[in-house]
């Protein structure tokens, strides 16, 4: 049901999508995508499928990362209906099994050995634990964001859907759907929210 | 002599730094230490001998027709090669394409000396038993348009679109992460980690970004060029490997290029 209906969704985007592409055949956009089609070969684990975009990384590229507010809304809405929530209806794990897994920046490049599973790449946009010097700058610092927003079971939710699935609150944004495409499991996923809202973890010290 | 010994404790303690930046404070220290000795790195750069193996290999006789690239035209006529390297990507007539330089110095090996494409293509980027003969020819070329201006003949046919193409191609949002060039070089002042990651887009950041390249990189002491740099990026994008010298790279490249338009080239140059 969720699924005809995402792939409704598309359908009718995709319709409108391919209309302006027919309409401006000459549109750059249009030779760069069979420019990219042409020009890559499998490499380890990262097979040319890639390269084909879901209905969200064309709508994100096509608007400039600003799409119409009614599509981006609607599209975050199928993102949402997506999420998977733990069954055991509990959303925080252990905050050290999570600074490992924010620490970690490995996963499907195709330099990535084959089994080894992907980390969260946290640190590499978000300051976290504070002790921790080198953290990147690409979203926003999280550092304390329990002590900020409280540890109740609303937040943690919150926080549970978001690492599971950024887009599902914000359509363009650059943080990777790790729950979505399977980087991250649901006990990982729970582990993160810990590091950032279990009171002992570092990020609240 | 003084600047070789003062070089060589340089780059034995930058290798120091870089090999014990397994945790992540000393990785600090390694981009700390790096910067500080960036100067005399600079000043003596291992780049250099690449530059002369390149000019070397430039002027012998090689290859199943036995000649040298002297007669090869990287777009200012047949055998110059000064002020080359900072007007390339350009458009040339006799393929009738847009051609970085990489890819038109192995254009010239094929053509002229009679190499295989394959065969180039089977080690394209150096590692750390061998340096492609390429990437030194690079080198050599680029070093011909030290402390020259870009000047990318934008007016050529072809070249507007190129970098059109380009453009759209470094937006392109796909893979595992919905990563495009823009989601980590889209934005000025970020990092990923510690590393700083240059707005393309901005012509600053794309003048810091072409700059230095082709590179002496001091992780696993390596020469590399410009072509490999997007490949690793494509890597770090989770995407799958973009063919060597291929259309999209040539495209990537002009829209940097050009938008790095009019800033100094300083030569090839050090990279962390
Ligand atoms: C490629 C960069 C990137 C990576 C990797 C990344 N994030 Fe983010 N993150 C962002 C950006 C950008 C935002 C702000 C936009 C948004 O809300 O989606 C953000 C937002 C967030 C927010 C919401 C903050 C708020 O105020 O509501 C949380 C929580 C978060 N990230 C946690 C994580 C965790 C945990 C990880 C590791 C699993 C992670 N992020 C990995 C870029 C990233
Ligand atoms: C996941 C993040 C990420 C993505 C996506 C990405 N890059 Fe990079 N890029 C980096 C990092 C990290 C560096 C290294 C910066 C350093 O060494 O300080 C880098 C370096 C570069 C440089 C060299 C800059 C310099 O100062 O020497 C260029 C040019 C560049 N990238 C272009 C691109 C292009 C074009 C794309 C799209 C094909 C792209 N990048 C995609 C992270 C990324």
């Amino acid at each position: 049901m969720e699924i005809r209906k995402a792939s409704l969704i598309c359908t009718l985007i995709c319709t409108q999508l391919s209309l302006a592409a027919a309409a401006w055949a000459d549109d750059p956009r249009a030779k760069a995508i069979s420019m990219i089609k042409a020009d890559f070969s499998a490499q380890g684990s990262a097979g040319v499928d890639r390269l084909e975009q879901d209905g969200l990384q064309a709508v994100c590229t096509r608007s400039g990362n600003k799409p119409p507010p009614a599509i981006a809304r609607r599209l975050e809405q199928d993102q949402q209906a997506g999420i998977r929530y733990p069954a055991d209806g509990k959303f925080l794990g252990d905050w050290r099994s999570g600074e490992k897994i924010a620490q970690s920046g490995s996963g499907y490049t195709w330099t990535d050995p084959p089994g080894v599973p992907a980390g969260g790449n946290c640190y590499n946009c978000h300051r976290l634990a504070p002790q921790e010097l080198s953290f990147g700058s690409l979203g926003p610092a999280l550092t304390g964001y329990g002590k900020t927003f409280g540890n109740t079971t609303e937040v943690q939710k919150y926080v549970y859907g978001k690492i599971y699935n950024a887009k599902a609150s914000h359509l363009c944004s650059i943080m990777p759907r790790f729950g979505h495409v399977g980087a991250l499991n649901e006990q990982q996923i729970k582990d993160l929210v810990a590091l950032l809202l279990d009171p002992a973890s570092p990020v609240n010290q | 002599m003084k600047r070789t010994v003062l070089f060589c404790a340089a780059i034995i303690l930058a290798a120091i730094a870089l090999a014990t930046s397994s945790t992540a404070g000393a990785k600090d220290a390694a981009t700390a230490e790096f910067e500080k000795f960036r100067d005399v790195l600079e000043e003596d750069n291992p780049a250099e001998l690449f530059e002369m193996k390149g000019e070397e290999l430039w002027k012998t006789k090689r290859g199943p027709k036995q000649v040298s690239l002297e007669q090869c035209d990287l777009g200012l006529g047949p055998g110059v090669v000064r002020g080359a390297y900072v007007a390339m990507p350009r458009y040339f007539a006799d393929v009738g394409r847009v051609m970085d330089a990489e890819r038109r110095i192995v254009h010239c090996m094929v053509s002229l000396q009679g190499f295989k494409p394959e065969e180039i293509a089977r080690q394209p980027f150096s590692n750390a038993s061998q340096t492609p003969e390429q990437t030194a020819l690079v080198t050599y070329v680029a070093g011909q348009s030290r402390n020259m201006k870009f000047a990318i003949p934008m007016n050529q046919p072809g070249m507007r679109e190129t970098y059109e193409i380009g453009k759209a191609v470094a937006a392109y949002r796909a893979g595992p992460y919905d990563f495009s060039c823009s989601s980590c070089h889209g934005d000025d002042g970020k990092r990923i980690r510690m590393q700083e990651l240059a707005n393309i887009s901005s012509p600053e950041g794309a003048a810091k970004s072409v700059q230095g390249w082709p590179g002496y990189r001091m992780t696993g002491g390596v020469m590399l060029t410009l072509q490999w740099r997007m490949n690793d990026c494509f890597r770090q994008q989770r995407f799958p490997a973009p063919n060597y010298l291929s259309d999209t790279i040539t495209a990537l490249i002009t829209y940097l290029s050009a938008n790095a338009e009019g800033s100094l080239y300083k030569g090839p140059g050090i990279k962390r």
